[in-house]
């Protein structure tokens, strides 16, 4: 198979069409031009040989031999049709009767009692000439007479001419309505092309529907290709999730027998040795519970922002919510929680368990990262059509770490320190905030701490 | 007045010149009537015009012309209609402009190769019957008329048809016997061709031509000569008369008068051509063109007595009739045609 032409389809459709136009536009001329070249070429010769057997009509035989009375009115037809010259000639058994004795006589017999038509030059012109033959009775014997009328051909030039051009117009006309068809044409062909391209570049980045889009037959191929590599594409993201939610679920079962066992383990022994390295299995058993779960969780957005259970949701009692659910691990951290919302509702229609998933992780880092006597701030604000939730501390700061180091998977800061945590909690908040079409950023404090937004379009 | 008549004499001077170095001169194939000289700046160039019509009549003509280009000298000849053909037909002239009134002989000439091409705004205007390709062009049309001698006619109504006339001299035989005029066709080629058209456009003027044999009627060469018999008394009416000579050489209200009859009356065309041998053809083309100037047109009509072309005039009257020019009329140049018709005309016309 060849290699597909690059370029653009418009063009080459385009082009193609006005290639056909002109193509037969310059047929439609010659044609018309040739036609009316013939037909005005027959007419002249039908009336050229009509006034030479007019003029045939009137020859007599005398006894003295052959007499003619040329008709007044067959050359003045000749002069009907336009202004050319006229010669005629005479013969009878050879020799030249009267009329122009050089004027050509044709090469062949004229057939039966009809003219012979043909050209030759003649007194510095192309001549068009007619000649019929006929037998004449005269002086006791038949003679045979030919009668040759020519007559140049100037009108008929310049009816032609002129038919050229009424035919070059009509090409050029036919062409010009070819184009505006050509035109639109192309556009209407295209139109379908340019809606599905623009319809699949309007999605967002997740948006993993089938096209539905009605399309034109011959478009319907692509489109299911399309639609299939999409499930496929769906399909396979699926099941990595699920396998990794499976996978976190088989990883938890055994890590919470483990992390018994190694408490009784540590209860029951007294050598400070053993104890230690006890103590440093239960972290890491800690470190990996909290890593399959924020994995768990992470599966679960990826997963929800492709299909989004959208509802009215009310943030300022969501924020509540999270607030009385974190009072009991912020005691224990001895971390003050503020919680600050509005008293009445702040609607917007979103996949409640992803922004509450982001938000638990944004309270959650706060409190862990705050450390003993720490103060955090919950907070909801409404300006231009979006609501903005403030989560801040006073803890110990980013270190100069950005947000893009921060947010990349299993990505955690240098400021950790002996903080349990697996570097996936900001992964998920950016993931819900790009599928809730928000924003998130996460910034140094003045004075000390960091600060948390998100910002969420209302309807 | 004193001035014309000095220009008068210093013409009739050239022409006496002129006449001398023509006698001089080896007989040459073309035998003029008359040749004027009308000087223009010495060492200009000379434009030769060969022509039917009368010097005086177009004298005017000429002076307007020179007047516009005075460096121009002009050679008028004057010669009969068929000696003015057979001179371009056999390269016998120099002429740069041929004006005949024997249209067709100028129309033989045209068709058959001898008249050079010429296009200006002036010819374009012609309607398309006062002109034949780009090689023929008319100057004036002039209408073929019958003077009658009212004196004659004692009393009796005018005729206005050729049937009526056909009566007339059916009924009244002895007031018009050897007192009828007309052209002589074998002498004459306008003759010719107003009686051959006449043959062609009505039966009745074979009738007429019948009824006029039987008067002994007298046959002219010229319309001169025949208005010069009826005015001096010798004929009582004249057919076929070129109505311009009638009209420029008769009193206005005298006991002569010019009918155009109404069954038909024909328009002669005067016309002129450059002939392909021309030396000066583009000084042929600028008096041509003057002619047919608007201008030159004015005073063909009231200098010259020759009606300019004037389509209009021929719309309005439908019994005028002109001779068109197409190849029709190289029909009666066929000698076997010429020779026919005019053993029928003789026949008609010279009864025992
Ligand atoms: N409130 C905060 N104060 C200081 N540092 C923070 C704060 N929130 C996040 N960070 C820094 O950003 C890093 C990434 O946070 P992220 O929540 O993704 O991971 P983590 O908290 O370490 O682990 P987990 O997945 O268990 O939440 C953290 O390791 C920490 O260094
Ligand atoms: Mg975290």
């Amino acid at each position: 198979m060849r290699a597909a032409a690059p370029g653009s389809i418009r063009r080459r459709l385009l082009l193609q069409l006005l290639g056909g136009a002109a193509v037969l536009s310059v047929l439609l001329y010659l044609s018309v031009r040739g036609v009316s070249r013939s037909a005005v070429e027959q007419t002249q010769d039908s009336i050229l040989g009509a006034a030479t057997i007019a003029v045939a009509e009137q020859l007599r035989g005398t006894d003295e031999g052959v007499d003619i009375d040329i008709p007044y009115t067959a050359f003045s037809m000749l002069g009907a049709v336009g202004q050319d010259r006229v010669f005629y000639r005479i013969i009878v058994d050879g020799a030249d009767l009267t009329g122009y004795a050089d004027l050509p006589a044709p090469d062949d017999a004229p057939p039966g009692l009809n003219p012979l038509f043909y050209s030759r030059p003649y007194q510095q012109a192309l001549v068009r000439l007619a000649a019929v033959n006929r037998p004449v009775i005269a002086g006791g014997h038949t003679a045979q007479v030919q009668v040759i009328v020519g007559q140049t051909r100037s009108a008929q030039e310049a009816i032609v001419a002129d038919m050229a051009w009424r035919a070059a117009a009509l090409g050029l006309g036919f062409f010009a309505l070819a184009a505006l068809l050509a035109v639109l044409t192309t556009r209407s062909v295209v139109r379908p092309l340019d809606r599905l391209a623009g319809a699949l570049g309007r999605r967002g980045p997740q948006d993993l529907r089938p096209v539905t889009q009605p399309v034109p037959v011959e478009l319907a191929p692509l489109t299911a290709a399309l639609n299939g590599f999409i499930a496929r594409l769906s399909g396979a993201l699926k099941r990595t999730e699920t396998f990794i939610a499976e996978a976190a679920h088989h990883i938890r079962t055994p890590l919470a027998t483990l992390r018994a066992r190694a408490e009784i383990a540590l209860r029951q022994t007294q050598d400070e040795a053993t104890r230690a390295s006890l103590r440093e299995v239960i972290r890491a058993v800690d470190d990996s519970a909290r890593a399959a779960g924020q994995l768990l969780e992470h599966a679960a957005v990826v997963y929800r922002s492709d299909q989004r259970a959208e509802a009215p949701l009310d943030l300022a009692a969501l924020l509540r919510d999270i607030g009385q659910s974190y009072a009991p691990a912020a005691d224990m951290a001895d971390v003050a929680l503020a919680v600050s919302v509005p008293d009445s509702a702040v609607m917007l229609t979103a996949d409640r368990l992803l922004v509450e998933t982001a938000l638990r992780n944004l309270v959650d880092n706060a409190i862990k990262y705050s450390g003993p006597d720490g103060r955090v701030e919950m907070g909801l604000g409404v300006a231009q059509g979006r609501a903005t939730i403030r989560i801040a501390d006073r803890g110990r700061g980013l270190s100069g770490a950005s947000l893009a180091d921060l947010t990349g998977r299993f990505r955690r800061g240098r400021n950790v320190e002996d903080v349990v945590g697996s570097g996936l909690g900001l992964t998920i908040v950016q993931e819900v905030a790009r599928a809730q079409r928000g924003r998130f950023t996460l910034r140094e404090r003045d004075g000390g701490g960091s600060c948390a937004e998100l910002t969420l379009p209302l309807d | 007045m004193r001035r014309t008549d000095l220009a008068a004499g210093l013409r009739r001077l050239c022409l006496a010149l002129l006449a001398a170095a023509a006698l001089a001169r080896p007989a040459a194939a073309l035998t003029l009537e008359e040749e004027t000289l009308f000087p223009g700046t010495p060492g200009g160039p000379v434009l030769t015009v060969l022509s039917t019509t009368d010097t005086a009549i177009f004298q005017p003509l000429v002076v307007a012309f020179q007047a516009r280009r005075p460096d121009i000298t002009l050679r008028y000849q004057v010669a009969g209609s068929q000696e003015v053909f057979a001179a371009v037909h056999d390269g016998a002239t120099e002429a740069d402009l041929v004006i005949s009134s024997a249209m067709d002989l100028q129309m033989k000439l045209a068709n058959d190769g001898f008249a050079a091409p010429h296009h200006a705004a002036e010819t374009a205007a012609l309607p398309p019957w006062a002109r034949w390709r780009d090689q023929l062009f008319a100057v004036a049309q002039e209408p073929v008329v019958l003077i009658v001698d009212r004196r004659a006619l004692g009393g009796l109504a005018v005729p206005r048809t050729r049937a009526a006339l056909t009566a007339l001299l059916r009924d009244h035989p002895d007031k018009f016997r050897g007192r009828i005029g007309t052209y002589d066709p074998v002498r004459s080629g306008a003759g010719y061709l107003f009686a051959t058209q006449d043959a062609r456009q009505s039966d009745s003027f074979w009738r007429l031509a019948e009824v006029m044999g039987a008067l002994a009627p007298r046959l002219y060469a010229s319309s001169a000569t025949m208005i010069a018999d009826l005015r001096a008394g010798r004929l009582a009416l004249a057919y076929n008369v070129l109505g311009s000579y009638a009209a420029s050489s008769l009193p206005p209200a005298g006991d002569v008068q010019i009918i155009e009859l109404q069954d038909f009356t024909h328009i002669l065309l005067r016309t002129a051509l450059i002939p392909r041998t021309a030396p000066t053809p583009d000084l042929a083309a600028a008096f041509l063109d003057f002619l047919l100037s608007n201008t030159g047109q004015q005073l063909m009509a009231q200098k010259a007595g020759l009606p300019a072309i004037d389509e209009a005039a021929l719309a309005a009257d439908q019994s005028l009739r002109p001779i068109r020019l197409d190849p029709g009329l190289l029909v009666y140049l066929d000698p076997l045609k010429r020779r026919r018709f005019l053993a029928e005309w003789s026949a008609a016309l010279r009864q025992p």
